[in-house]
């Protein structure tokens, strides 16, 4: 090989692996959308179905069996609201829809927003559990010493394996990110 | 720097990470800087190996060190920038108000873990298969015979290196995945075992009825395949998906990484070291001072990390200030051993000066049974050489 050409062979070689790079860095990023579609398609990760009441007034009942269904709700650090599910648990019909109502309660002297984020136990139950009205879909806003009743309606497919006879779902309140640190750091309780 | 040293280890996971002082950026920075070196590094080996051979040296031909040298530099190129990429990720979440990681933006924290390990399997291999190339020149030479199974151990390195991309979340089985995620990587994790198998075999192979003596490079080599294989052994434990929940984040994990890269990969480097000194300086070493720094430190290194599998089946937990009492006799052996095998290493920097400053005069083949172009050289090797390309003839390939 002669001096020039192995110059034009080393170029092209650094070209492709700088391409190659690249190419990994963002198949990095992609690994998050990758993850969402697997998780959604499993059901893993313990990620609900939303269903329109339509759809779910076209599921069969299974009248056969019922499966429980436990409340569980908790807040995240420095978001200073109560929050609680006034049911702890609940015994559902298989494709029949079911409200529930969850309490919240601003403590803070400032209005402070809020997002939900659910997730239900265990998790190859997840894909049989789906919402057609759930308090997560939306930020919440309370004011200072707000209180609101949240409800939550529900279906469980009746698909579901009969293994399957108690369903845990969990809500955890985050403080809202875009508005997350806009208040004093101490924060000061009503009472 | 306000806030202190990184929080969190290593591994950076998310949320604790962001907690983070001032010296957050810095880190990233940090990671960006030693990433981009290495891939910098990674592309200049690819381009001299597969650009610049002699001629005559056709791929199949190369020694086995520089075929792990080329693996090494593809796993780097695939997996730092996916590093890049985690890290910058905690960058914008810190920062920029991205919500990769947190929970409260709709994002994950296991995420992290997924995309780290993704780069963090990899990473280990980038650490081990050079030290088998090393392993795999100094067996033959000193077992006077040519390297048993050349091209299974070519393919065998390719085949680890493909396995290291699909196992990653054997770091991470107790974070809830589904039974099929487990099995999954349960699988793929113990397959490892198959290729790795290859290669102790082929090793094996090639001191079988060879004519052995066994000067210091050697010794460190035969430890080498007999310690690693121990690490290897409770790898495959680990890899276990049902005993993992019990030893996930024991010392019996502490036990098992440092075999393999401590008697596993520091011991192919000194291996190496003690191998290519004379050729470096031009002078022969002081065996005995060799002799005793191998004994010392194989002795003492089993000393500190052994009775740290006890302590991990026993129960006690990976990165604790504090453990409870009944594990403080083990400990106190472990850190006996641990204080004698550092001293030793002080051994180890006398023998490297005596060698660079003197001693016995180094032949241009320094040992008997070396084949491979570097020993056709004078020891020390010339500032220049090979301004003419070597004879074909003279490269016979096979690590032979």
């Amino acid at each position: 090989m002669s001096n020039s050409e192995l110059k034009r062979a080393n170029r092209k070689t650094a070209i492709k692996l700088v391409l190659a790079t690249t190419t990994m860095f963002f198949f990095g990023y992609a690994l998050i959308p990758l993850y969402d579609v697997f998780c959604e398609v499993t059901g893993l990760n313990g990620k609900t179905g939303r269903l329109s009441s339509q759809e779910v007034a076209q599921m069969s009942l299974d009248e056969s069996r019922l499966v429980e269904v436990e409340f569980v709700a908790s807040v995240g650090a420095d978001l200073p609201w109560e929050f609680y599910p006034l049911v702890a648990k609940i015994s559902v019909v298989p494709g029949a829809e079911t409200q529930v109502d969850f309490m919240v309660v601003n403590n803070a002297q400032y209005a402070v927003t809020g997002n939900a984020v659910p997730s239900v136990a265990p998790n190859e139950a997840a894909k049989y559990f789906s919402k057609t009205e759930c308090f997560c879909f939306t930020k919440q806003s309370l004011k200072a010493g707000e209180s609101r009743k949240m409800p939550v309606r529900f279906v469980v497919d009746p698909d579901i394996p009969r293994g399957v006879s108690l369903l845990t779902l969990g809500y955890t309140f985050f403080e809202a990110l875009d508005t997350a640190g806009l208040y004093p750091p101490e924060h000061t309780y009503i009472n | 720097m306000p806030g202190g040293a990184p929080a969190g280890g290593w591994t950076m996971y998310p949320p604790l990470v962001l907690q983070t002082g001032d010296a957050f950026p810095y880190l990233i920075f940090a990671i960006h800087f030693m990433g981009a070196s290495s891939i910098a590094g990674a592309i200049n080996i690819i381009a001299t190996v597969f650009n610049m051979r002699a001629p005559g040296m056709t791929l199949m031909k190369l020694p086995l060190f520089v075929w792990t040298w080329i693996i090494t530099a593809f796993l780097l190129i695939a997996s730092i920038p996916v590093l890049a990429g985690a890290v910058t990720m905690l960058l914008t979440d810190k920062f920029f108000g991205t919500a990769f990681f947190s929970a409260a933006g709709g994002g994950d924290p296991v995420m992290f873990q997924h995309i780290f390990w993704f780069f963090g399997h990899p990473e280990v291999y980038i650490l081990i298969l050079p030290a088998f190339g090393i392993v795999s020149a100094i067996i033959p030479t000193f077992a006077r015979k040519p390297l048993f199974g050349y091209g299974s151990m070519v393919y065998a390195t390719g085949a680890i290196a493909f396995l290291s991309f699909i196992v990653w979340a054997h770091h991470m089985f107790t974070v809830g995945m589904p039974l099929a995620g487990e099995l999954f990587f349960m699988y793929t994790t113990v397959l490892i075992a198959v290729p790795t198998g290859v290669k102790i075999f082929n090793w094996i192979a090639t001191m079988w009825r060879g004519s052995m003596t066994f000067e210091t490079p050697m010794l460190f080599a035969l430890a080498f395949v007999v310690l690693f294989t121990i690490g290897g052994f409770s790898g495959l434990m680990l890899g276990v998906t049902p005993v993992d929940f019990q030893y996930h984040d024991t010392y019996f994990v502490v036990a098992h990484f440092h075999y393999v890269l401590v008697t596993g990969a520091v011991f192919a480097l000194m291996a190496g070291a003690y191998f290519w000194l004379p050729k470096w300086t031009g002078h022969m070493y002081n065996e005995t001072l060799g002799k005793w720094h191998f004994w010392l430190s194989t002795i003492s290194v089993n000393v500190l990390f052994f009775p740290q599998h006890f302590l991990g089946l026993a129960g006690m937990p990976r990165r604790i200030p504090d453990y409870a009492v009944q594990f403080s006799d083990f400990n106190m052996v472990s850190s006996i051993g641990g204080f004698v095998y550092g001293a030793s290493q002080i051994l180890f920097v006398v023998v490297v000066v005596k060698c660079a400053r003197g001693g016995e005069k180094a032949t241009d083949e320094v040992w008997e049974g070396a084949q491979g172009l570097e020993w056709t050289l004078p020891s020390p090797p010339p500032f220049h050489s090979f301004t003419e390309a070597p004879d074909p003839s003279s490269i016979t390939g096979g690590n032979r």
